[in-house]
């Protein structure tokens, strides 16, 4: 898929479908499922080498969702994709369906169970170590979250990352400013975020996470950047795209009511099928 | 039992060295303690393989696990303390819930620590390994049991963590001793009564049982190498046959060989049971010797005990 106009129904469509798992099932985390829709959707559907139908292959590109909670919109990515049919979103949270967090024995695609934050990013850096051992060409790429980056273990995988320049990784930090007790700034500031990385070996890319332009630049900047791995501050908006979320810090982990359900399948636009 | 005396250590570098020729996706992975657990031996053979992370053993392990996904089989070593305490969240989520391919050793485990003092001697790791679901946990008691472990945890498709010695301990088996995971070994035929143990307090019990053998009790003793899955058969052979059980580990009482017994006798075949080790308490400055003495874990010790319970 190519066409920005095509990558954008995708993301609303995801979008749809995170809002849907989430209302169907009681639970689940809305907020930063909807803040890295885009991202998810620029790495699944554009940029990474992938095929759902040999989701192990060898030398496939790699995604590690070091922030696990964003679960709904992983599945709902790897499930548009192809990597699992559409119906299967029903069983999140469920007995025998997807997992409250990605699971890679469980569930095709996941390349690395997360849930325990800090985590993703170290094993994300492993998968980088063992490609550049074996010179394999893929990138290996993570997601962490915000709040995520105040785990000591972040800090030491962006040592190592820096260490042994892994420029076949790429860490993007989905920077919605806000984690589950509240601001990101009042409770532990980040900032500044970018020096941080930096200063720990990284070349550094800020953008607009929601803007699927922009995106695309930085990975395609990210991917050509050798010498060095890359982390992308992407900033972005928590419960992007349903207005009564956006940038609210009750909606990290709690899901809709059947009114408030109806309004953000108005507000995205989705094709909706009716409730439940 | 041999005179002769060898650290365990010696077994992992060298065995993982031979494997490390035939095995090109073995790799080494190391928190800035080479040295001393003898990792940076592979180091010196196999550099491309052999990763030192600094002092950073939460990265380490997760990034261990995210080589195995990628097929390498990587073997992780640090001291005990550092490889299943402070790490254990990873150990926990990022490799055995995905049951991934990785070897922890353990080194300096228990209180072979010895100078370093209770912050180094992990006296919890049976404990804290056990209860994770696809791990499997060794205990080896000498050199040769040792080096064959460490060349059989290759058929295991999934995570395993054994202690290996700093200290010289006893051989005690020769080459052709016949090992298996999960599967005790037993000295004598002894009815009076029995010692399981594991590690390198194996040596103490074997002198334990000649102590005795001269005041005409006759004990059996049992190596039980594999805490987890554990010989559930010969100990409940031995609960019938002897009817009283002495457990005896480098390890707090709570959690591990004795509790991991304690739990097969009172389902199978309810049995007393008199667990040695540390005494629900931490570890002491000291050195080996002096630490067995000061907590009752020498070959005396258990033959006094064994005479106190019959």
């Amino acid at each position: 898929m190519e066409s920005l106009t095509k990558l954008k129904q995708m993301a609303r469509t995801i979008r749809c479908d995170i809002i849907t798992t989430i209302y169907n099932t009681g639970s689940g985390h809305p907020g930063g499922s909807l803040s890295v829709t885009d991202i998810l959707t620029v790495l699944y559907f554009n940029q990474m080498n992938i095929d759902p139908k040999n989701p192990n292959k060898k030398d496939r590109d790699r995604f590690v969702l070091s922030k696990g909670h964003a679960s709904p919109a992983l599945y709902s990515t790897l499930a548009r994709r192809g990597y699992f049919p559409i119906e299967e979103l029903a069983k999140f949270r469920k007995i025998n369906g997807l997992e409250g967090h990605p699971d890679m024995r469980e569930t095709p695609g996941v390349d690395m169970s997360t849930g325990s934050l800090g985590q993703g990013i170290s094993a994300a850096g492993g998968m980088a170590m063992a490609g550049k051992l074996d010179n394999l060409p893929y990138r290996v790429y993570t997601v962490i979250g915000d709040g995520e980056a105040q785990e000591g273990q972040v800090w030491e995988a962006a040592m190592t990352a820096g260490h042994h320049k892994l420029d076949n990784l790429c860490v993007i930090v989905d920077y919605n400013k806000i984690q589950s007790d509240g601001f990101v700034r009042k409770i532990k500031t980040l900032d500044p975020l970018g020096a941080k990385f930096r200063a720990f070996g990284f070349a550094v890319i800020t953008i607009d996470g929601n803007d699927i332009a922009e995106i695309i630049k930085a990975l395609n900047k990210a991917k050509a950047t050798k010498g060095k791995p890359t982390a992308i501050i992407a900033n972005t908006i928590k419960g992007k795209g349903v207005s009564y979320m956006e940038n609210e810090k009750g909606w990290h982990g709690v899901a809709p009511n059947a009114e408030q359900y109806d309004q953000a399948m108005k507000e995205l636009g989705c094709h909706k099928k009716g409730r439940k | 039992m041999k005179d002769e005396k060898i650290a365990t250590r010696e077994a992992y570098s060298k065995t993982l060295i031979k494997l490390g020729k035939k095995h090109q996706n073995i790799v080494s992975l190391e928190a800035d303690l080479g040295g001393s657990t003898q990792s940076a031996k592979f180091g010196a053979e196999f550099p491309d393989r052999y990763f030192n992370m600094g002092i950073a053993e939460q990265d380490m392990f997760s990034a261990a696990a995210g080589m195995a996904t990628c097929g390498k089989i990587p073997f992780v070593s640090t001291f005990a303390m550092f490889a299943a305490g402070r790490p254990y969240d990873q150990v926990r989520n990022s490799i055995c819930y995905p049951r991934l391919n990785v070897k922890i050793c353990a080194s300096h485990a228990g209180i072979t620590a010895e100078e370093n003092g209770p912050t180094h001697q992990m006296i919890e790791d049976f404990s804290l390994m056990r209860t994770l679901p696809n791990m499997t946990v060794c205990s080896t008691a000498d050199f040769t049991s040792t080096a064959w472990l460490v060349e059989e945890i290759l058929k295991i498709d999934g995570p395993v963590y054994f202690r290996i010695s700093k200290i010289p301990i006893p051989l005690i088996y020769d080459e052709n001793q016949k090992f298996e995971i999960g599967k005790g070994i037993q000295f004598g035929d002894g009815r009076d009564a029995t010692v399981i143990a594991t590690g390198v307090m194996l040596a103490e019990a074997l002198q334990a049982k000649e102590i005795l053998e001269k005041k005409g009790i006759d004990i059996r003793v049992i190596d039980i190498h594999t805490i987890k899955p554990i010989d559930r058969k010969i100990i409940i052979k031995a609960a019938k046959e002897t009817k009283k059980l002495i457990t005896i580990e480098d390890h707090n009482i709570i959690g591990g060989l004795g509790s991991a017994v304690c739990e097969v006798v009172s389902e199978e075949y309810p049995t007393k049971v008199v667990r040695m080790g540390i005494n629900d308490q931490f570890g002491k400055s000291g050195n080996m010797r002096a630490l067995m003495e000061y907590f009752h874990l020498t070959a005396k010790d258990i033959a006094k005990t064994v005479r106190e319970i019959l």
